[in-house]
């Protein structure tokens, strides 16, 4: 398909100065869109066409742009990342809308995750969780053992590899109807519960993430399993089963 | 034209760490904790730095442009990482490694680091299985290996296609714990903006708050830059859109050499580009060369029926294709190193044999379709099936292509909407990693005494061309186990010093200039955005600068890029202000440095009057097309001293000396 027969489009944009400030929906025409390009080209298309005509524009996190970053963090027609599953949204293509669409672009809302100004939010509480017991007190010394001394279970090997692709994109967040970080959190906690390194400290570990997660305002879990859904790299909620096994454990013993 | 002294220690090569080591200046912990770094940049280099210097004691302050450490653009490295562990016993060592690099990066690096880089690379491994990173395991539990192309063992540590995300998670956890401690300073979404040279030594940066917009002065006793690479410079590259410059070309203006500019990386294995609305370009692992085929038909005609959409890729018969890695380099074949790769490719799409749909057809086929077949055979006699048909087979070597490459596999049909499994994928080499970097000592130390480089940001590990899964490497080891070290030399010189105070002169001047700068884009009012120019100059790098170079094209790329910048200064648009969020603005700072560096960029590859790994010039090259090295007048570091205008700058040499390889024709025939 060629640019010629591209998509005009209807764009209804979340703008917001300052966290200090309130926002509002703001309308937009884009055409010509490429179905082959990406969501963000289309949101480049609009900047330039802002830029052209001496307006500020939309501002939205952005990095990689090939789905593993996890800036990108756009709701699009009420739902993260857009339609599609396991996508984020720089991998959403303009060949899933339909020319004359009206598109719905809104920023992350959940009370941990503050909107900065327009689609960016400042999601530092997931940096302050991690900061909390997210790792393996190991130093890097270099003088650990031979990386093959300890063998793991390949299923276990495996499982603890899906929990770890977790990007830290806030899409189970932004999704969750009681703006939880369960999911987020447990991919942490079960990647490092199933592995041999990181049982040792794990009951410390769940403990200190959770009281972290509580005091950032994250809701809680209700087990609706909307995050599982949306979430681009399709973390199982089998890790919040986990978390809370592993958070029980650490309670009573 | 002065020579440069890289300081490497005296003795064998295999003994030179260790005894250096062994003999190097210490600091106490109780002094560690009164000495301040700062480290810019939180990828596998520049977070491994600041886990580790935080871990010895010192007061770190780390930088990142992000909102989060987790999303430096290490993270997007897919294939593998190497190590010499030898753990398949195919024959594998350091010394080996080493040979392997040094070769593959066509001897333009410096022995003495390759050397310590294979050295230290088993403890990696070590290091990131304790931190509890899930590499890829085989039923025994034990470790998988896979083979990455210009070597002939498996060395190659992997998690899935995402090795990278899973090896930078790793620093950053080691960071969070840092964080956790107070011992590191995190300052996501800030920018730095210069570094503050005062009496001579780095002691300190500007850096601007991303979200306020203030520009912010701090001190350190020595400053570390672990920025990345400069591919953007190519305006479409596999960089991530905020990959920069910057921090790399700020010291370079303060007096760190810059060395080999021209040394970059044309990945071999992109997904092609769609048209004139792109953005940036998406890497196909390279691990997928183990098995997939790279084919082109082998009749024009094939090929023009092919792009005009009347003929299928998967209608042509096994003798219509041309397998042309296979037919070139029979002992390497689909494993040649990514230079020879993306030459191949080129050379193939300017013949006409191309199957791209722009204009020019570029792109090639990597195809999948008799690796499902042989790994379906395969599992039909693991599980016993005798006399299995044809879509069983397929069925089952389907299943074992998605559990080895399947991210990728879905990540492309996400892009392309073509599903790989059934029809083979359109790839064109692009832009992916640069060798070239700020020049550095064996320390790591750039010509400015303590500021330091590391990760890509530096030149010395790879030459003029980096193996695949090395990067990952050079990072991590660089980060946890070289600079960790010869830092402390540097240091120790500086226990009494107390606190680096930030109302010097210095600092204010440094401040003021970076205020003006930014002044001077709100108030311009020109009539392009910066992306105008930014394409500019990236259709001048990729048209003269790019994949093949020659003298004419150079010099015009030269006076090209010179009245882009002329026109930036004059007629750049940046809307809104800088007491906020203005990522126009963030941008204009990246592109400026651009447009001095594409200049000094195409300065080096003019000079260098040989081919070698992946800088390629047209009038050096062999009969059958090759690369051709001039050792006897090239064999050197070019590290340029700027001087005010980009072209204008002062070449210093640094001979390589090759002592325990032999320089011979690179040849992966």
């Amino acid at each position: 398909m060629s640019a010629t027969e591209g998509l005009n489009l209807t764009l209804k944009v979340w703008r917001q100065k300052s966290d200090k400030e309130k926002g509002k929906m703001e309308t937009y025409q884009v055409s010509g869109i490429s179905p082959d390009s990406s969501f963000l080209e289309m949101m480049d298309i609009l900047n330039e066409q802002l830029i052209a005509e001496d307006k500020e524009p939309v501002a939205f996190d952005h990095d990689c742009r090939e789905g593993i970053c996890g800036s990108c963090s756009m709701f699009i027609n009420g739902e993260a990342h857009g339609p599609g599953e396991m996508i984020t949204t720089c991998q959403l293509h303009m060949r899933e809308f339909k020319d004359g669409e009206t598109i719905y672009i809104e920023p992350w809302r959940a009370k941990a995750f503050p909107v900065i100004k327009d689609l960016v939010v400042d999601r530092s509480s997931f940096d302050r969780i991690m900061a909390s017991g997210g790792f393996v007190s190991v130093n890097t010394s270099g003088n650990t053992q031979d990386a093959n001394a300890i063998p793991i279970d390949k299923h276990d090997a495996d499982k603890a590899f899906d929990a770890a692709t977790c990007i830290g994109c806030g899409a189970c967040v932004a999704t969750c109807k009681n703006a939880s970080a369960m999911l987020f959190v447990s991919a942490k906690v079960s990647q490092l519960a199933l592995l041999p390194q990181g049982k040792v400290e794990a009951k410390e570990r769940v403990q200190n993430m959770v009281k972290q997660m509580d005091e950032e305002g994250f809701g809680n879990c209700t087990n609706t399993g909307a995050c599982e859904v949306e979430c681009p790299k399709g973390i199982s909620l089998e890790n919040i089963a986990r978390m809370n096994r592993e958070y029980l454990k650490s309670s009573i013993s | 034209m002065s020579t440069l002294d890289s300081k490497v220690p005296e003795g064998p090569i295999a003994e030179k760490w260790t005894n250096y080591k062994n003999n190097i200046r210490l600091v106490n912990p109780a002094n560690k904790r009164s000495i301040d770094v700062i480290v810019v940049g939180t990828g596998l280099a520049g977070g491994s730095a600041a886990a580790s210097l935080a871990e010895l004691g010192y007061n770190v302050k780390a930088f990142c442009y992000q909102d989060s450490p987790r999303r430096a653009h290490s993270i997007a490295a897919q294939g593998g990482i190497n190590a010499a562990k030898n753990y398949q016993g195919d024959g594998d060592s350091t010394y080996r490694l080493f040979y392997d690099t040094v070769k593959g990066g066509d001897y333009r690096s410096r022995e003495a680091n390759v050397y310590r880089l294979a050295e230290v690379s088993a403890n990696i491994i070590d290091q990131c299985v304790a931190q509890g990173v899930p590499f890829a395991r085989d039923y025994g539990g034990l470790l998988d290996n896979r083979s990455f192309g210009g070597v002939q063992v498996s060395r190659t540590f992997y998690a899935k296609g995402q090795t990278g995300q899973q090896l930078l998670l790793g620093a950053y956890s080691a960071m969070s714990r840092q964080i956790g401690k107070g011992k590191i300073q995190m300052y996501n979404r800030h920018e730095m903006m210069d570094v503050v040279v005062v009496d001579g030594k780095a002691r300190g940066i500007i850096a601007r708050n991303l979200v306020t917009g203030e520009l912010e002065r701090h001190s350190a006793h020595a400053v570390v830059i672990g920025s990345g690479g400069y591919g953007n410079v190519f305006f479409l590259s596999t960089n991530a859109m905020g990959s920069n410059v910057s921090a790399a070309w700020k010291i370079h203006k303060k007096g760190a050499f810059f060395a080999n500019p021209c040394y970059t990386q044309i990945h071999p294995t992109c997904i092609p580009q769609h048209g004139d609305q792109q953005s940036k370009l998406t890497l196909m692992s390279e691990s997928l060369r183990n098995d997939g085929r790279i084919w082109v038909p082998a009749k024009k005609e094939d090929a023009e029926a092919i792009r005009a959409g009347k003929l299928k890729p998967t209608d042509l018969k096994e003798e219509d294709r041309d397998y042309y890695l296979e037919r070139r380099y029979p002992s390497f074949g689909n494993l040649v190193p990514r230079d020879v790769a993306s030459r191949a490719a080129k050379e193939r799409c300017d013949a006409g044999f191309g199957v791209g749909t722009n204009e020019s057809g570029e792109a090639v086929y990597l195809d999948f379709s008799s690796a499902i077949m042989r790994y379906g055979k395969e599992e039909a006699n693991i599980k016993g099936i005798h006399n299995a048909s044809e879509t069983e087979i397929k069925e089952l070597g389907t299943k074992v292509v998605e559990a080895k490459y399947g991210n990728l596999f879905q990540m492309y049909e996400k892009i392309t909407a073509d599903n790989p499994y059934e029809t083979p994928m359109k790839i064109y080499p692009a832009v992916h990693y640069t060798m070239g970097g700020v020049w550095v000592d064996y320390n790591l130390m750039t010509t400015i005494p303590g500021c330091y480089a590391i990760g890509e940001a530096n030149f010395s590990d790879h030459g003029a061309n980096r193996l695949g899964a090395s990067a990952l490497m050079q990072g991590l080891a660089d980060g946890y186990f070289v600079l960790p070290y010869t830092i402390g030399d540097y240091l120790a010189d500086d226990i009494r010093t107390g606190a680096i105070p930030t109302d010097s002169k210095e600092f204010e001047e440094a401040e003021k200039s970076v205020q003006e700068q930014m002044d001077f884009f709100i108030n311009n009012k020109g009539k392009h955005s910066v992306d105008y120019f930014h394409k500019r100059l990236g259709k001048v790098m990729w048209n003269k600068v790019g994949m093949a170079r020659n003298e004419k094209g150079l010099k015009e790329a030269i006076e090209e890029i010179k009245e882009i910048r002329e026109q930036f200064w004059k007629e750049v648009s940046v809307p809104g202000n800088a007491n906020g969020i203005n990522q126009e603005l963030e941008k204009a700072a990246r592109v400026a440095d651009f447009l001095e560096l594409g200049e000094l960029f195409a300065r080096d590859a003019l000079e260098r009057k040989e081919s070698c790994g992946g800088h390629f010039r047209e009038e050096y090259k062999t009969e059958e097309g090759e690369a051709m090295r001039d050792d006897k007048n090239f064999t050197y570091v070019a590290a340029w001293e700027y001087t005010g205008e980009p072209s204008k700058a002062k070449l210093h040499k640094e001979d390589l000396k090759y002592e325990n390889i032999e320089l011979k024709t690179r040849s992966y025939k």
